[in-house]
């Protein structure tokens, strides 16, 4: 897994709320079993326009088409971010476009795992640190950049102001370090079948052959 | 101590606890389909890993599959008979079961692991699909999770979590006539918003939850992603324990009585502590319909379109973009509102009570001109039962195409859906944009409604359709 430290990149300002995974990854666009080349579908409903059609062109409205977002690796968002399906093909499209991070005043929880898992950085902060960083980088995408650093877990404005936030210390370990989940559980193989063996005593039930 | 039902159901499944906080729990069951759960598979085989335990895992195809009568592995979405096949060499390569296009327990996955006795009371269960809460309404530990974490799952057996804060939600009283547990679910997330759960696990409980039948209290906990939680648990009792008595994969003989011996500590303890405590009064909910994008935005049937709200922000901005998309304006009324398209189906809304309640109203009745009305079974099971009962005769009467069982059009994946701009009233859990279509506008609400809003062409309280 890709590791994440620090990081300084344009953030773009997608101040909805409850953005949904068929939002970020509509199912039609899920193709193929692969993980790999997601990005052209990221957000297809609001970033194209005649999607799939002779006549299919850019919505210039939508944020990640203007010029000075194009670029953009950081996405500010409105509350319950990612909610919905569990579609990882959500979170593999955000990467494949080259989002690093996520800064949202809440996420879905499956989404929220699935961004770990991927070595996408979700942060929580409040909205209206949210609301005025967005405005703050919209006086000038480009060179009002954001900077994060996950040791210290703190972002750090164009304002040279920095805002605290929270990750559960095994999270930020393994996103530090780019450990892959598996191999970190598979490390606790006694302590599994110790617990296998306790278990089937107690609920033989639940055991089938 | 006082323990919570979720506090026992958890703290029995937990490995080794991490520095952290976080738990690393053992998972019991394991439930894959075509769309997300071949890429878990895919990644194992990729990874040269190993299934560790493929005779707790199950998988079905219901995602991809089309549902027209006689159907083959050849899907109208592009690209879907690659999904189906890469499941079908990857599960028989696992050694896990697969209930394929043509076995007769092929159909949804949170409406089969029920049906099959596949979910338990005290058991963990985790698919790659956020519905997994559903089989919180037989008293398991459920949950959805990406494709990683499943795989991780089907590597090691376990996952890890970090406990939930959690909260109960008490439905007091008993439901009007005409009620049911999808507008129980509906109004609470239109009550408290669609991340009023967010960060718990939900215990519902209350004597409306008691009265509800086991396949409702499926739908309620289906919809509690919706709320944002981690999951919804009930209780079970013996109207538990007599649905899973004979199933094919649940306990029987002696294991059957240790397994109900252990079922019935699953309750709250008297005392236990919640984080949250929510009670709701069933006298206030009425029959419930989506008006927006949001499961939240939701409103009682004979109500209105709510007025924007006040305060400049993103729900301003989002509430401007859900009337929007769905052409409606704040005081419109939702009764009455022509539509163009009645689906029933749904791991939300499919079973056998779904499809009795929904023929009950279609009976001698006919779908109103230009309504296209459509009724897709929970499971091959639950259509062949329908079928000994005379309801597809009933559906097919009534206008309705009657399907083969298949998520089918809940979403659209590229295949079969629905027009832009067309009004969809729908029996599922998900109004959000482009869901059931590109540019598709999908009213939520119980299969009575969708049925007699077939029957009208319009939005329409089943409670007043009458006695033919």
């Amino acid at each position: 897994m890709k590791k994440f430290v620090t990081h300084r990149g344009t953030a773009a300002p997608l101040l909805k709320i409850n953005i949904d995974t068929d939002a970020i990854m509509p199912s039609r666009e899920m193709k193929t079993v692969s993980k790999t080349g997601l990005g052209k579908s990221l957000f297809a409903s609001w970033r194209f326009i005649d999607r799939g059609t002779d006549q299919e062109k850019l919505n210039p409205e939508f944020v990640l088409n203007q010029q000075e977002y194009s670029q953009a690796s950081i996405l500010l968002t409105g509350r319950n971010m990612g909610c919905g399906s569990s579609r990882e093909f959500a979170v593999w499209a955000l990467v494949d476009f080259g989002i690093r991070a996520i800064i949202a005043p809440s996420f879905g929880a499956i989404f929220f795992t699935n961004c770990i898992r991927n070595g996408l950085l979700p942060i929580v902060l409040d909205e209206q640190v949210i609301a005025s960083l967005a405005d703050y980088v919209a006086l000038n995408p480009q060179a009002n950049q954001l900077n994060i650093d996950l040791k210290t877990c703190h972002v750090i404005g164009p304002d040279g102001m920095t805002y605290p936030f929270e990750l559960q210390s095994g999270f930020q370990v393994m996103l530090l370090e780019g450990l892959d989940a598996i191999d970190v559980t598979n490390k606790l193989g006694k302590e599994i079948d110790a617990f296998k063996t306790t278990d089937i005593q107690k609920r033989p039930w639940a055991y089938l052959n | 101590m006082k323990y919570t039902l979720f506090d026992k159901v958890w703290n029995d499944h937990v490995v080794t606890q991490q520095d952290d906080g976080a738990d690393l729990l053992h998972i019991d069951r394991i439930f894959l389909h075509e769309r997300t759960g071949s890429a878990a598979l895919a990644s194992i085989e990729e990874g040269e890993r190993k299934i560790k335990n493929p005779a707790h895992v199950f998988c079905t195809m219901d995602h991809i599959v089309d549902t027209f009568p006689g159907r083959t592995d050849q899907t109208t979405m592009p690209g879907g008979s690659e999904f189906i096949k890469v499941t079908r060499d990857l599960s028989l390569k696992g050694n896990i079961t697969l209930f394929d296009l043509g076995d007769e327990r092929q159909g949804i996955s949170h409406v089969v692991s029920p049906e099959q006795g596949i979910a338990l009371p005290g058991c963990t269960v985790i698919c790659p699909d956020s519905h997994t809460c559903t089989l919180g309404g037989l008293g398991a530990l459920a949950t959805g999770v990406g494709s990683s974490e499943c795989e991780h799952a089907l590597v090691t057996e376990t996952l890890r979590f970090s406990k939930p804060k959690q909260m109960r939600v008490v439905f007091a009283g008993q439901l009007k006539s005409g009620v049911s547990a999808k507008d129980m679910i509906l109004h609470l997330i239109a009550a408290y918003s669609a991340a009023g759960g967010s960060g718990y696990a939900i215990e519902f409980a209350g004597p409306a939850v008691d009265s509800l039948t086991v396949e409702a209290r499926l739908t309620l906990c289906n919809m509690a992603v919706e709320f944002s939680a981690f999951t919804g648990i009930i209780a079970p009792d013996d109207k538990v324990f007599e649905y899973l008595k004979g199933r094919p994969y649940a306990p029987s003989g002696e294991s059957w009585q240790q397994a109900k011996e252990y079922w019935a500590t699953l309750s709250t303890d008297d005392g236990a502590h919640f984080d949250q405590e929510i009670v709701i009064d069933c006298a206030t909910i009425s029959p419930t319909v989506t008006w927006g994008t949001s499961p939240q935005e939701a409103i009682s049937i004979d109500g209105q379109v709510p007025p924007l709200v006040l305060e400049e922000g993103d729900a301003r901005r989002s509430m401007e973009q859900s009337l929007a998309y769905m052409g409606l304006k704040p005081g419109q009324s939702i009764q009455g509102l022509p539509i163009q398209v009645a689906f029933i189906g749904s791991c939300t809304n499919s079973r056998l009570s779904d499809l009795r309640i929904a023929a009950a109203i279609l009976k001698g009745r006919k779908v109103a001109s230009g309504v296209r009305a459509i009724c897709v079974p929970g499971s091959t099971q639950v259509k062949q039962t329908a079928e000994k009962e005379g309801l597809d005769q009933i559906f097919l009467n009534a206008g309705f195409e009657w399907r083969e069982s298949g998520c089918s059009m809940c979403f659209y994946a590229g295949g079969e859906g629905f027009v832009s701009g067309e009004r969809v009233i729908t029996s599922t859990n998900r109004n959000f944009e482009g869901r059931q279509g590109p540019g598709c506008r999908s009213h939520l609400a119980s299969p009575a409604t969708v049925a007699a809003s077939a029957i009208n062409g319009a939005i329409t309280d089943s409670r007043k359709m009458g006695a033919l």
